[in-house]
């Protein structure tokens, strides 16, 4: 598995993939493929595909530390930085198909509604994370520093999960926000677990270790 | 199912009518799923014959009325009508029926009528969302008297010209135009006539955001967000579509302001 993981073609692969959703919506749009609301659509779509990387990130390090797979690692600020390509299409969709780029409507709509308060929150407290994901930043900022800057992203998902349930909650269907919800308590109940773990028995397993990948 | 040319002052827009693909495939009915994709996929399986309205509560003249007899109570009327959505979007759609208030006068509502309710059928083994703690099933509904006795407020069959797919309400519903489209029923089976004003479902789910009255309105917001305007489904742009402004009583202000005059409409929301 590492080997396939370390294969040139592995990135540019997972890069491709993850731009899927993308250019499938992309499609959709300039097909008239969306369905009757399109922007609504569009809307919809680009949130859930930041709550799913989001998921997916978060799922990286307890993976690897699974299944011994460092070369998992790789990856990671990759699948953080389309989370944040997919909130950015998602907040600037918002922006012109909802607001028409009406920007002091825009502040106006954001101080009113606590759900896109909180969603754009998230989205600001998620900005410092994807500017400061190369590896200059990290030598800058020192690793300690670093590591503990993106452990925003534990907060991060928690604001992302009550801008759903919020969004959700005037049609009580929770169904949907549930399950995302299960997917970050046990991606984020393994950390406590697993550091629990390791105060008792010491480099037992290596984690959270920030990865100067080329 | 074809309805004349309806004279009823406000019943003819003339706005460019929503595409029928649009208005059949984009619809919110809880009973066959929240998406709003769902109920064309699931409303299938809703059986309307043989289909009963029972007409019960303070009347003189109480009774059960299969389908085809209701049809047959009045003449079918065609009505244009904007349709707006709570949740920020609209359509134009074309509905077949007869106004409501040509059935409560046959009926004969004793004085202390003040309200009508209309329950709707909730039928778990045709309906695969009864029984989800969406909401508190049966939907039900509920008008003012005086608001049911509105010409606007329309008993529907049909819209384009045919019977209502099961996905908008078949065999028959409520079309109240200056009201969010949540308080206009589908598949009705009972409209009881009360004296006090009737719970309905959205607001038992959620009092604080929709209100018994939940008249179209810019100036009262939704607790989460705005109704200054509206997205008009398949006006053609796309994704590019303008928002437009949401009237007043969603336009109808002419023919039913005075139901609320000297009314704090934000009170009563």
């Amino acid at each position: 598995m590492n080997k396939l993981l370390l294969h040139p073609a592995a990135k540019p692969l997972v890069f491709v993939l993850c731009l899927l959703p993308f250019a499938w919506l992309a499609y959709g749009a300039f097909t008239d493929g969306l369905g009757a609301n399109p922007a609504e659509h569009l809307i919809r779509s680009t949130g859930d595909w930041t709550l799913r990387f989001i998921c997916i990130v978060l799922a990286v390090t307890p993976l690897r530390v699974m299944t011994r797979t460092n070369a998992l690692a790789r990856f990671r600020r990759m699948l953080g930085l389309f989370a944040y390509f997919y909130v950015v299409v998602h907040l600037l969709s918002y922006s012109l198909f909802d607001m028409g780029f009406d920007i002091p409507a825009i502040a106006k709509d954001i101080a009113k509604r606590p759900f896109i308060l909180v969603g754009f929150t998230a989205f600001v407290l998620l900005t410092p994370l994807a500017a400061t994901s190369f590896n200059r930043a990290i030598k800058a900022l020192g690793a300690k520093r670093w590591q503990t800057l993106h452990k925003l992203v534990y907060g991060i998902a928690g604001l992302g999960l009550l801008h759903f349930f919020w969004m959700r909650a005037g049609k009580n269907n929770f169904a949907e926000v549930f399950v995302y919800a299960a997917i970050v308590a046990t991606l984020l109940g393994w950390r406590v677990w697993n550091s629990a773990r390791n105060r008792k028995a010491p480099r037992a397993v290596p984690t959270g270790r920030v990865q100067l990948s080329k | 199912l074809k309805g004349e040319k309806s004279a009823v002052a406000g019943a003819q827009t003339m706005e460019k009518l929503t595409e029928y693909k649009d208005a059949t495939s984009y619809n919110n009915y809880y009973e066959f799923g929240t998406d709003k994709g769902d109920p064309v996929k699931n409303a299938g399986t809703l059986k309307t014959r043989p289909w009963t309205v029972e007409v019960e509560g303070l009347v003189k003249k109480p009774g059960k009325y299969g389908i085809d007899d209701l049809i047959k109570l009045s003449a079918q009327e065609e009505r244009i009508y904007r349709l707006r959505c709570v949740e920020g979007w609209s359509m134009v759609i074309p509905w077949v029926g007869y106004s409501l208030a040509e059935l409560i006068k046959r009926v004969e509502p004793h004085g202390n009528a003040k309200y009508v309710e209309f329950v709707t059928l909730a039928d778990p083994k045709t309906m695969p969302f009864v029984g989800s703690r969406v909401l508190d099933w049966p939907y039900t509904e509920g008008l003012r008297m005086d608001e049911a006795m509105h010409p606007l407020t329309l008993l529907s069959f049909g819209m384009y010209g045919e019977v209502l797919p099961n996905q908008n309400g078949a065999p028959v519903r409520i079309v109240v135009p200056w009201k969010y489209g949540f308080k206009s029923a589908k598949s009705i089976v009972k409209i009881r006539f009360v004296e006090k004003e009737p719970g309905t479902a959205w607001n038992k789910a959620a009092a604080q955001e929709y209100g018994f009255y939940s008249n179209v309105n810019p100036d009262v917001d939704h607790p989460r967000w705005s109704q200054a305007t509206e997205r008009r489904i398949g006006d053609g742009s796309g994704l590019f579509a303008k928002r437009h402004k949401t009237l007043l009583f969603n336009g109808y202000e002419a023919q039913v302001g005075q139901l609320y005059a000297g009314m704090d409409l934000k009170k009563f929301y």
